[in-house]
């Protein structure tokens, strides 16, 4: 195992990552060459249940059938092509160094560690950057039309966090052409008969029999039937849980239930208070308001972040007695540029964001509610035309005069900070297994690889490195173990139990017939978070968030109203359910952020910063991945650490000034 | 600038894929006009839950504009009058005072309803099936850059791959017909040499299975490229057209 080392206090004794031996660019290679293989004859005999059709599920789903294993695929939409990876504009990271400007696997391990703030796990963080140039040979061979140079070859651009030019990408839709990649390679193999796909369905709980997953039971959501599905093993791959914040830029549907179901059922959920607000988010506007719309970070490359350097000029544009383009250069303060000269308007969205919120905090925020930046890409315009600023971000321009109803080549777009995804979730091992056996969590849904801050352009590159070339690999290390087992029936005692817990659920919810809508009393939960377990948090305020949550979680489960019935389609039944879990989830972070005493990447306790503002980390008593063990309803779960142990690279404070 | 609206929403109404529907009459009082469309129906089905009636079925998800799952039939038009706009994206200043305003589901033999605006689009995912991909297995793939594509060929491949697979074309055709949907795939895979192996085989396949899933024949209305909420040319068609020719005298 890792040797300790630096001065981690940490007990760490119950929680085993089972990282591989060796030296760090050797684990992963060794690793392959000594697991466990599953052979063609007995592959056929085995199903697994991949959840979810993202990027990770999609991926995972298409190689592990590919390999000759029998899958069901589940997700909750229509159709696999509408999981919200496709709403990822700005790119994939990758170590391909095509630019020569001195990118590596190495550089790409670092940059990823640092951007995390060093709260993720060397060895999983190596892998990824190891595997990260395999996924964009892929995705050119599935016909993903990656924007090119004019000789041909691959074009990249630079995003938050790095100094070299590592992003691929398709305009402004590099998750959609990934997406459809993926969901090609899918498409392929239902056609195949390969892949059972199940479509408008939703997994309401796992099933574990004498202590390993063994099948889901899953909500039809056209009939309302309650189904049950027996597999050899489960892979949950149901992204992040972002909208337990209401207002975020994750789409309606996402939902941390699947999270909250394996964490009942005994997998730990790790760092859950580890939750990205991303810095260029189309501003809020009105009550009604349902969701975010992100802008991509890919517009920091062009654009220049700014608001006025007087507070007389930011109250005369909010009152709308002034424009930004009546402020002279002079007049503005370009404060990432100013504080950060190294990196500028490219430092990491956790600093991107505070830095924001203090400069709104301070008095100096633009838009009617003074809670805006402003975005300005007059620089580069004039500079390189505003035809290369379209074909560069022409989309995205685009979306934002739809919902804002201003031209942004010729104002700047107003932009304020956003929840946008979650690092925290499901804790897995090396291998992606959960603590329950046979049980593994892929893509965002799990907790690995970005620590307590994701760079920009790396959430594309983790779905996939999962998918495509990690679980395909570990899952056979435990599938090998399994070819004796017999497709079990589902009549037995665990699933009839699990199903019958469900329908106990569904009862009780549909028989409160209260005076609340579902969506009001998930607002009154969104509001909490942002206040007290957003962008800044504190003692005090976190303590405040648990009362409160307990208090939304009473309101809920006396005085929601779902109407219609339960065996049927029910949209707001959905919706009931998921709110329930995100009431658990929400309560998981104020917590968590309680109980780490430190700031590190998106979690930025306000007791705990530099003189100068930045995240202060104690390395001394936090070096741990949080890891949280259900104790039953109603009891307070228990803190289970796993130490994160440098042995390679060595921590310093985050500078992105110099 | 924002202000509040009436509207006056004609819906469509319908249990379930075997009952028939109705439209039914809804008032809608003090609508910001910086809400989206679909905000406005959120809203209207707050105040149905409140008044203890069932709120209006549709399908949404990303609300931006890409994942392709909202729908609607606008007064007339498929994701409403706005150009290259879903109907998440369209905002209700686009809509005056007063304004009467007609919601349907898509009509097409091949998305069936299943209740109120919400509509079966599974037939997209069976054409992408018969052969909307590259066959290539995960891993044992050549460098990236091992074969240069020229810029033109990439972004016409990415502009055909702009579908979000909505249904809107179809929707709009009087034939119901799916062709931009499978052009915009045929097109994107057979403009890059990974998806030029298999690029007739590929026309053959998906159109056949269009045939078989009841959708329509092409006769150049155009009325899909009007509608297509990505702008996705009817030239793609053509391309189509050519691989699927090549196709048959290979036969």
């Amino acid at each position: 195992m890792a040797k300790k080392q630096e001065s981690t206090t940490v007990d760490a004794t119950k929680i085993d990552a089972r990282i591989p031996e060796g030296p760090l660019a050797e684990k992963w290679s060794n690793y392959k060459a000594h697991q466990k293989l599953v052979n063609p004859s007995n592959k056929r005999r085995l199903d697994v249940i991949v959840v979810g059709t993202g990027l990770a599920g999609a991926s995972a789903a298409a190689s592990l059938a590919e390999l000759g294993f029998n899958v069901l695929n589940f997700c909750i939409q229509d159709s696999p092509r509408r999981a919200h990876s496709i709403a990822a504009q700005g790119g994939i990271n990758a170590a391909k160094n095509y630019q020569n400007d001195g990118d590596s696997v190495y550089r790409l391990f670092y940059d990823t560690i640092k951007g995390g703030d060093y709260r993720a796990r060397e060895a999983n963080v190596y892998r990824l950057a190891e595997v990260s140039n395999g996924i964009i040979d892929q995705c050119v061979a599935q016909g993903v039309p990656f924007a090119r140079e004019y000789g041909g070859l691959l074009d990249n651009r630079s995003f938050g966090g790095a100094q070299v030019s590592r992003t691929f990408y398709a305009k402004g839709q590099t998750g959609q052409q990934l997406l459809l990649g993926a969901y090609s390679a899918l498409s392929r193999q239902i056609g195949k008969g390969a892949v059972k796909l199940y479509s408008r369905y939703e997994m309401l709980d796992v099933v574990v029999i004498d202590g390993r997953a063994r099948g889901i039971i899953a909500r039809n959501l056209v009939s309302g039937k309650i189904e049950r599905f027996f597999a050899h093993a489960v892979v949950i791959g149901t992204g992040g849980y972002g909208n337990t914040f209401f207002l975020s830029t994750n789409a309606m549907g996402s939902n941390g239930s699947a999270a909250v179901q394996i964490y009942k059922k005994g997998a730990y959920f790790a760092n859950p208070a580890y939750a990205q607000i991303h810095p260029t988010c189309i501003p809020v506007h009105g009550e009604s308001q349902s969701k975010l719309t992100l802008m991509s970070e890919s517009l920091r490359n062009d654009g220049r972040i700014w608001v006025p350097k007087k507070k007389e000029d930011a109250e005369a544009i909010r009152a709308g007695k002034k424009k930004a383009t009546d402020l002279s250069e002079e007049e503005r303060d370009y404060y990432l540029e100013r504080r950060y000269p190294a990196f500028g308007n490219l430092v990491p969205r956790d600093v991107a964001s505070r830095a924001a919120k203090e400069r709104c905090d301070a008095g100096y925020g633009v838009g009617n509610t003074g809670l805006a930046v402003y975005l300005d890409f007059s620089t580069s315009i004039n500079r390189l035309g505003e035809n290369t600023i379209r074909e560069r971000y022409g989309n995205l321009f685009q979306m934002y005069e739809k919902i804002v109803d201003e031209n942004p080549y010729n104002t700047p777009m107003m932009i304020y900070p956003a929840i946008h995804y979650t690092m925290g979730g499901i804790w897995v091992d090396y291998e992606l297994q959960t603590s329950i056996k046979g049980l593994f969590c892929i893509g965002e849904a799990n907790f690995s690889d970005h620590g307590a801050n994701r760079l920009g352009a790396s959430a594309l590159m983790q779905g996939l490195a999962d998918g495509y070339f990690v679980l395909p690999y570990t899952i056979q290390n435990y599938l090998a173990d399994q070819i004796q087992v017999p497709r079990l029936s589902t009549d037995l005692p665990e699933f009839s139990e699990a199903e019958k817990a469900i329908h106990t659920k569904i009862e009780k919810i549909m028989k409160i017939q209260g005076d609340k809508s579902v969506d009001s009393i998930h607002r009154e939960l969104g509001l909490i978070m942002w206040d007290f377990v957003g962008m800044g948090r504190n003692k005090a305020g976190l303590e405040t968030a648990l009362e409160k949550i307990k208090a939304v979680r009473h309101e809920f489960w006396t005085k929601v109203y779902v109407p219609g019935v339960n065996a049927d389609m029910n949209v707001e039944l959905e919706k009931a359910l998921r709110l329930a879990d995100f009431i658990e989830i929400g309560e998981l972070m104020a917590r968590d952020a309680l109980m780490r005493e430190e700031s590190c990447g998106g979690h930025f306790r306000e007791e705990y910063q530099t003189p100068e503002g930045e995240a202060l980390r104690n390395d001394e008593d936090f070096s741990f991945a949080s890891c949280w063990k259900f104790a039953g309803e109603g009891n307070e779960p228990e803190l289970l650490k796993e130490a994160l142990d440098y042995e390679f690279i060595h921590r310093q404070q985050r500078n992105y000034k110099a | 600038m924002e202000k509040n609206i009436n509207v006056t929403l004609k819906i469509w109404r319908q249990a379930g894929p075997k009952v028939k529907g109705e439209f039914e009459t809804y008032k809608l009082d003090n609508v910001s006009t910086d809400s989206s469309f679909l905000e406005m129906l959120d809203i209207l089905n707050e105040k149905l839950i409140h008044e203890r009636k069932e709120p209006i079925a549709f399908d949404h998800d990303c609300r931006e504009g890409i994942c392709g799952m909202c729908s609607l039939y606008i007064n007339g038009h498929p994701h409403g009058l706005d150009g290259e706009t879903t109907t998440c994206q369209l905002h209700m200043r686009r809509f005056h005072d007063g304004q009467t305003i007609t919601i349907e589901p898509w009509r097409s033999a091949a998305f069936p309803v299943i209740k109120d605006l919400m509509v079966d689009r599974g037939a997209f995912d069976k054409i992408i099936q018969a052969g909307g991909y590259v066959s290539v297995n995960t891993g044992g793939i050549p460098d990236g850059n091992a074969i240069p594509i020229s810029k033109l060929a990439a972004d016409e491949a990415m502009d055909a791959a702009s579908c979000i697979g909505c249904g809107a074309c179809a929707a709009a055709c009087k034939n119901g017909s799916a062709m931009l949907f499978v052009a915009a795939k045929v097109s994107q895979l057979a403009l890059l040499p990974q998806g030029k192996i298999e690029a007739a085989a590929r026309a053959k396949a998906m159109v056949a299975k269009m045939d078989e899933l009841g959708f329509g024949n092409c006769t150049n209305t155009q009325a899909c490229e009007a509608e297509c909420p990505k702008g996705i040319s009817i030239s793609h068609i053509a391309r189509l057209n050519r691989e699927f020719l090549s196709a048959k005298f290979k036969d």
